[in-house]
């Protein structure tokens, strides 16, 4: 490891991603994450790498599927507005089965909403967002160290499984500063991509990239086959932290920022003799249900909070994993306003019958 | 018996699914013709558009990706950026093209992007059944405008080669023709010119070629080429509206 550097999230997004072999990186300003563009715009030339400020999302998003076409490691950047513009782009990518890294810095909604955190794109994030039967791989960061783990293992994912990987932060995560350790070298996992357009240059047979097929069985058959990796991806890629739930009786779950305010309130419930303790989920797709779901069976466990910054997302995959074995609260603020520790401890004590 | 003519070498042995006295036939043959007289077959990546081409992706022998409808010039920006040493062009049509993938022409285009685009206007929106186009004429029937394009209710045609040509990125753009053989063969001229003008890495070029679509016109093929010389023709004269003195 090299020495601690305090660095802004969105920047450490951007030069996590040049060190994971990004070279290729289409956006579209919007707040609050144009930093990346910011930083990729000058950090890119030293690599040789290419940076383009795109006319929309949309054309943004598209030139990603062109450049994951042709082989390359590819990012684009957004906000919620911004994301909701480039989820065709997605289905699109879902259908072709392109590897692509998408950072989704979270603001508030609906509509143009605000520039203030959020957490209201869980369900957009998770459950779909395009039209079609497909999954992303979905990660979620709570620290900024975690932001640059988790965006180089971002593009690993891609290419192991031919699938967008989006980071899910928010614009507390993006903005904020915390020291960050880069590693001297990272491991690149290289994949062969024989399928990828670079022009024959010898090859027999030509590449097609496309995401149409007319045929009903054949399509039902790319259906099948990509309800496969997303099984394959359930059963290898589930990534959660499980903090003190050993002997809990109230358990939080919490991801990203959410899951920060409430790691503090686990130490000041139990100073005050309530056993609480924390799931945190890492990939939001895919969801952490079994871990949730033996948490559930522990004895001394009364019963879940979910906290968000919504109007309850996430919660509902809580409650489908705890299948009505507890009950599960929800505490969330809307907005842009962060749940302070003093609200959730309330909710707890509540709970605690306290 | 010797052969004296072949199916080239640019295009897949496949049969293909336009309808009768449809050119768009014709434009595919023109565009693997010239990847063939250039050599640049295994250098070059297309891609198709959303239209009645959306699967065009089988018959060019080159490497092809299908892109959504109207982001062909972004998809073909992305693959280029990858490949810059690769031809890359896109296929389009008017209503992919001319409406919903405006911005991303235009954008390619001002950018300099160092792609070739065939832009095929026939009129019409063919895959869909029929409906207007951009590029309808005034006063053309269409399952969309069927007491014809009143420019009070629905605007007026696009001159998509007038209005690229005022981009200083987009270095060559001419209109072209497939009605005549005489017109044929100059489309294959233009065709050759847009890539080597990307070959020799000047900037974005586009060839507009007036096409017929005898389906959803209600025409037969013979007068669906009358048509496009009487009414298409006035209104999208053929000639080059850039690049004129570019020799390449």
């Amino acid at each position: 490891m090299t020495k601690r550097v305090l660095m802004k999230g969105n920047e450490v997004i951007a030069e996590a991603a040049v060190r994971a072999g990004c070279r290729h990186y289409f956006g579209y300003p919007i707040t609050p994450q144009t930093e990346i563009m910011h930083y990729m715009a000058r950090r890119m030339p030293e690599v040789s790498g290419t940076i383009l400020q795109a006319e929309s999302e949309v054309a943004a998003i598209n030139m990603v599927y062109g450049a994951a076409a042709a082989g390359a490691r590819v990012m684009t950047t957004s906000s919620s507005p911004g994301i909701s513009l480039k989820q065709e782009g997605f289905s699109y990518i879902a259908g072709a089965e392109l590897p692509a890294v998408v950072v989704n810095i979270v603001r508030t909604g609906p509509g143009l909403g605000g520039i203030l955190p959020a957490q209201g794109d869980y369900f957009q994030a998770t459950k779909g967002g395009g039209h079609g039967d497909y999954r992303n791989i979905v990660l979620a960061p709570a620290s900024i160290q975690e932001l640059y783990e988790l965006t180089v293992e971002a593009f690993n994912l891609a290419d192991k499984y031919r699938n967008l990987v989006m980071i899910l932060g928010d614009g507390t995560l993006g903005q904020m500063m915390e020291p960050v350790a880069f590693r001297d070298e990272e491991s690149i996992e290289t994949v062969a991509k024989d399928w990828a357009v670079s022009g024959r240059q010898g090859r027999k047979e030509h590449n097609e990239i496309t995401s149409i097929y007319i045929n009903p069985d054949i399509m039902e058959a790319l259906n099948n086959k990509l309800q496969a990796k997303y099984r394959e991806i359930e059963k290898n890629e589930v990534r959660v932290e499980v903090l003190q739930c050993e002997d809990a009786e109230i358990v939080i779950t919490a991801f990203g920022i959410a899951s920060r305010i409430c790691r503090n309130v686990i130490r000041q419930a139990r100073a005050e003799g309530i056993k609480v303790g924390m799931i945190r989920p890492i990939t939001l797709w895919p969801f952490p249900s079994k871990t949730i779901s033996a948490v559930a069976s522990i004895e001394s466990v009364s019963s879940f909070l979910t906290v968000e910054l919504n109007a309850g997302q996430m919660v509902e995959d809580v409650r489908l994993a705890v299948n009505g074995s507890k009950p599960v609260e929800f505490y969330g603020r809307m907005g842009g306003n962060l749940p302070s520790q003093k609200e959730i401890l309330e909710k707890i004590r509540t709970m605690a019958g306290k | 018996m010797e052969k004296v003519f072949s199916r080239t070498e640019g295009l897949l042995d496949k049969p293909m699914h336009y309808c009768p006295g449809c050119t768009h036939g014709i434009i595919h043959r023109l565009i693997a013709e010239a990847m063939c007289e250039l050599d640049i077959l295994e250098e070059t990546i297309g891609v198709s558009p959303v239209g009645c081409t959306y699967n065009n992706y089988e018959y060019f022998a080159c490497d092809m990706v299908q892109a959504s409808h109207g982001r062909a010039p972004a998809v073909g920006t992305g693959i280029k950026r990858v490949h810059p040493e690769r031809m890359v062009f896109t296929y389009q049509g008017d209503g992919d093209l001319a409406a919903i993938g405006t911005a991303e022409i235009v954008h390619a285009a001002a950018r300099g992007e160092k792609i070739s685009t065939f832009f095929v206007n026939n009129a019409i929106y063919g895959m869909t059944s029929g409906q207007m186009a951009p590029t309808t004429l005034i006063g053309q029937k269409t399952t969309t405008s069927p007491f014809g394009r009143d420019p009070q209710v629905q605007g007026y045609p696009i001159n998509v080669s007038e209005m690229i040509a005022t981009l200083e990125g987009a270095v060559y753009v001419e209109r072209v023709s497939v009605s005549s053989f005489k017109d044929i063969k100059n489309a294959a001229k233009a065709i050759r010119k847009a890539f080597r003008v990307q070959q020799a890495g000047l900037g974005f070029s586009m060839v507009e070629i007036l096409s017929t679509c005898p389906t959803n016109w209600g025409i037969d093929p013979v007068g669906a080429i009358e048509w496009l010389e009487e009414n298409m023709k006035k209104k999208y004269p053929l000639g080059v509206f850039r690049g004129k003195d570019l020799e390449v």
